[in-house]
């Protein structure tokens, strides 16, 4: 039995609220660069960057993040991680990258991004937005930009769902 | 999806969706390789062998870097300087490699079939660099990818291979992963090295170089091996450049945005010409670069398959 727990006008609401959050906290988007984790994270980074634009009428360039390569179950898993594309819009050096993610677990696939980020460059600070925190954090990782925090049991799944992958938007618990 | 074996003994055992997915994950890579730390702790603590039985520079140094690049530790075995010249065997130095702690083995021979003997033998990935007239299956699958990056698609393209065709494992792994990918293919040289047997394959075969090149939107040399010369294959080198060399006007008739592709080592002046070599056209530099992040795809894909 899966429980859908957000709906298409929550999750705009929360990344309404997200996108708004970044700003004020960055007093602006001037030195800023979403880098969305492959691949859900990429489609919630487009989402935080086109309300950006509403807000403060400035494109925000959004970069995509393959972490397949820096994970730490690559001698344990059956399979290989797929490799897909890592792209970032701009140099990673001097600027304040924001992670996205769709949903906080362990915080492994964060350990995994933020070693990615370091070789491609040093930006000056790395903060984390996420739709979703979970909880059972397996390593020492926080997110600045929480989207919802949903309590769930090890045994549970969270789905995040959108359009741009799926039939619509929706976080459901199952 | 994952490949099927742990080994890359030739191109003909794969399936289109394998190639699919190994050049997909050579763009993947090939982002690594235009970085400025240009490596990933992919394969960590894994190690790789280089164990060529055949002189080679590039497709060794090729390998070497690729296996670096995803910071597997890699041990060249040359054989001139090894055991082998005191008379052990194959499967007794593969053994003994691997006792050392190999996980994969790269290995080039001068025997058609020998990495399948050895794939079937042991435990560790085995890749084929080249086993004697059969199969280079990295050098298509790099050429793939370097075609697909210029044209976008490899389904329904003319592609003109020009040379040493009887001889040549590139050329057959080249025309089992084009035809496997719906590329339509032409193969153009002397009468005796592109004997008429070979349209059983699906090709088109042409002694006319000319008539060959006609509208052809990727063009691909082959080296001339010059100890083939004096065999009785063709007249002479000169000769071989007058008929079947690649000129600027022969180029002229293949389509105007055609890509001239080579693998490398060329004989300038025998079976192409300098102009050509170096033009605009020539991607023969970026197959070099492709070639690492195929390499790599490669050596990541199959060692996430158990032996």
């Amino acid at each position: 039995m899966s429980k859908e727990l957000l709906d298409k006008t929550d999750i705009d609401r929360i990344i309404t609220r997200m996108a708004h959050e970044i700003i004020e906290r960055n007093r602006g988007i001037s030195s800023l660069c979403l880098v969305g984790i492959q691949r859900g994270g990429v489609h919630i980074a487009r989402r935080i960057s086109s309300k950006l634009k509403e807000i403060e009428g400035r494109e925000m360039p959004v970069g995509t993040l393959d972490i397949a390569l820096y994970r730490d179950d690559i001698n344990v898993r059956k399979e290989q991680p797929v490799v897909r594309r890592t792209q970032v819009p701009c140099e990673m050096n001097g600027i304040i990258v924001v992670l996205v993610d769709d949903v906080l677990f362990t915080g492994r696939s964060i350990r995994a991004a933020m070693d990615a980020i370091m070789d491609l460059g040093r930006p000056s600070a790395i903060q984390l937005a996420v739709l979703v925190d979970r909880g059972h954090r397996e390593l020492p990782i926080k997110a600045d930009f929480v989207g919802k925090n949903i309590p769930t049991s090890m045994d549970e799944t969270v789905t995040v769902q959108l359009t741009e992958d799926g039939t619509k938007d929706s976080v459901e618990l199952e | 999806m994952s490949l099927r074996s742990k080994d890359l003994t030739g191109i003909k055992d794969l399936s289109a969706e394998e190639i699919g997915l190994i050049l997909e994950t050579a763009a993947g890579f090939k982002d690594v390789l235009g970085r400025d730390i240009k490596k990933v702790p992919a394969l960590r603590g894994r190690t790789t062998v280089n164990l060529f039985y055949e002189p080679s520079t590039r497709t060794r140094t090729s390998f070497e870097v690729a296996a670096k690049r995803l910071s597997t530790d890699v041990i060249n075995i040359a054989i001139s300087t090894s055991s082998v010249v005191k008379g052990e065997t194959l499967l007794d130095t593969a053994k003994t490699v691997l006792a050392l702690g190999a996980d994969i083995i790269v290995i080039r021979h001068n025997c058609s079939g020998t990495p399948h003997f050895l794939a079937k033998n042991i435990n560790a990935s085995v890749v084929n660099a080249g086993d004697g007239t059969n199969e280079h299956p990295t050098q298509a699958l790099l050429d793939l990818f370097t075609i697909n990056e210029r044209k976008g698609r490899i389904k329904d393209l003319d592609i003109a291979i020009v040379g040493d065709i009887l001889h040549s494992r590139v050329a057959k792994s080249d025309i089992y992963a084009l035809t496997k990918l719906g590329a339509k293919i032409r193969l153009i040289g002397p009468p005796a090295l592109v004997p008429d047997c070979l349209k059983d394959l699906g090709v088109k075969v042409y002694t006319d170089i000319n008539a060959g090149l006609d509208g052809a939107d990727v063009i691909m040399m082959l080296r001339i091996q010059l100890e083939r010369q004096g065999k009785g294959y063709f007249p002479s080198t000169h000769e071989y450049f007058r008929n079947w060399g690649l000129t600027a006007a022969r180029v002229a008739r293949a389509k105007e945005d055609a890509i001239i592709m080579h693998p490398g080592p060329m004989n300038r002046g025998i079976e192409i010409a300098s102009e050509v070599a170096d033009s605009s056209r020539s991607v023969i530099l970026d197959q070099v670069t492709n070639g690492i992040a195929v390499r790599m795809a490669v050596l990541y894909l199959v060692s996430g398959v158990q032996g």
